[in-house]
């Protein structure tokens, strides 16, 4: 703070500091729920679309491969569009969302699609041979995946995942464009009566790294973790 | 104990057994040598039905398998459970101490209480010479103490059978005699175990019968002191020479 007022005017640090409040609200109340209950969905989906992916069931597979390249192959923000501006103009009251609500829905979509290319690879890259000796102790299929091949898998795709965890972050600030009043909106609100972008702006984004910051030390964190059982 | 019945096996248009049949008493330790490629682990699997025959039967104890029909994956399951397989790189689960290696197939397959499969986990292990080693991961072992555990996770299932493959062909030479070590201990005890591998010494000394495979057939079968000093065959004779050198 002082450092900043050192080349800041008093008005600036004023604006600064009155924002903060408002910028901080939109983190706690939409920026982080809206991250942590897409990814949570998201991660839902993507195991069950790598499941899908290598189930070796064509239709399954057929689903995985067409819902990964349309997410894929769409940019987000049209993809919040649809959701929200697309579906909700259809007259049907089932697809009429909450801005909250369908930028959950978009970002859960998307987070799924991506993810389930991770978690897919992640799978793939344990040893045949931890499928043929869960099996040779009589395991299922589905024990064998829940025992042996996720937890493995897990400690693999920790590190893509942070990168779609974090992106995620920062991709939220999108939902400013469907309404949904988190950080980003409420950064152009504020510009909007303060006519400081350069100041309002900057703060927000030094707010989106802190927090990618902290999410980084959580990684290296659970990396450790996992970690326990490899040789490093 | 065993009963194999005509068993062939084809990996797209190559052929790796070729209508093999095999009967095993209970009790009896057989040995599987042979070149590579010549089908012996490829056989061992089927009797674990990781690999499924297209032909034959196999009977273990009372269960048979007839894979000419359809057979089911709880079927194999099942029938699995009969045999404890031994794999050439362990293949221990690695996010799994030594003990919780062990405890896996009572626990997750045969639903047994996590205190009752510790305590059996902690005998089998005190059998395999690894007691002090139980809270350890895998990566913390030696190859010889990690293929010790691989033994005593398919022991923890209680198989009538135990199937090795090659089990120390992956070890430096000085941690071969360990793991023999354990399996002499084990056919000592009077269980039925297949073995394929190359130690002949082993073979020689605890085999009740020995079978050469070539060409995805059992060219030659009989006791250790017959089949190694007075082979028949003249491939078996090859195959015992050139292992000599």
């Amino acid at each position: 703070m002082f450092l900043l007022s050192s080349f800041l005017s008093s008005e600036d640090m004023t604006i600064l500091q009155d924002s903060f409040l408002p910028l901080l609200k939109g983190v706690l109340s939409y920026t982080i729920p809206l991250t942590l209950i897409s990814f949570a969905i998201g991660l839902i989906l993507a195991i069950t679309t790598a499941l899908f992916r290598i189930s070796g069931i064509k239709v399954l597979s057929g689903i995985a491969r067409v819902y990964v390249s349309i997410i894929r192959g769409t940019p987000l923000l049209v993809q919040l569009f649809i959701v929200f501006y697309g579906l909700g103009n259809l007259g049907v009251e089932a697809l009429k969302f909450e801005p909250f609500v369908g930028a959950i829905i978009a970002f859960s979509l998307n987070t799924g699609a991506y993810a389930s290319e991770t978690i897919r690879a992640s799978i793939l890259s344990i040893e045949k041979g931890q499928w043929e000796a869960s099996s040779s102790i009589g395991m299922s299929y589905l024990q064998s995946l829940r025992r042996v091949i996720l937890p493995q898998a897990t400690r693999v795709s920790i590190p893509p995942l942070s990168n779609s965890f974090i992106g995620l972050v920062k991709e939220t600030s999108l939902a400013s464009t469907i309404l949904v009043s988190e950080m980003f909106r409420k950064a152009q609100e504020i510009v909007a009566t303060t006519y400081t972008p350069l100041l309002v702006y900057v703060e927000a984004g030094a707010i989106y790294w802190v927090i990618c910051f902290l999410l980084s030390v959580l990684q290296g964190k659970i990396e450790k973790r996992m970690n326990r059982y490899v040789k490093t | 104990m065993i009963n194999m019945n005509n068993i062939s096996k084809q990996f797209g248009d190559l052929v790796v057994l070729k209508d093999i049949s095999l009967q095993v008493e209970q009790g009896k330790v057989v040995v599987i040598i042979g070149p590579s490629g010549s089908g012996k682990t490829t056989l061992l699997r089927c009797l674990n039905v990781l690999e499924q025959p297209e032909e034959g039967s196999i009977t273990i104890d009372q269960q048979t398998l007839k894979f000419s029909e359809k057979v089911s994956k709880k079927e194999i399951r099942e029938f699995r459970r009969q045999t404890g397989m031994v794999f050439q790189t362990y293949n221990l689960f690695p996010h799994f101490t030594a003990v919780e290696n062990v405890m896996e197939g009572p626990i997750t397959v045969q639903k047994v209480a996590k205190a009752k499969a510790r305590e059996k986990a902690v005998d089998i292990l005190t059998k395999v010479g690894l007691h002090e080693k139980m809270e350890v991961y895998p990566y913390q072992l030696s190859g010889g103490q990690q293929q010790r555990v691989g033994i005593a996770r398919a022991m923890a299932i209680d198989p009538k059978v135990m199937l090795f493959d090659e089990p120390t062909s992956a070890l430096d030479p000085e941690l071969v005699g360990e793991v023999l070590q354990v399996m002499k201990k084990l056919a000592a005890e009077g269980r039925t175990m297949v073995v394929v591998t190359h130690e002949m010494s082993f073979a020689k000394e605890v085999a009740d019968e020995v079978l050469f495979m070539d060409n995805g057939m059992i060219v030659e079968r009989g006791e250790p002191s017959v089949l190694f000093e007075h082979p028949k065959e003249e491939r078996t004779k090859q195959f015992l020479k050139l292992i000599k050198q």
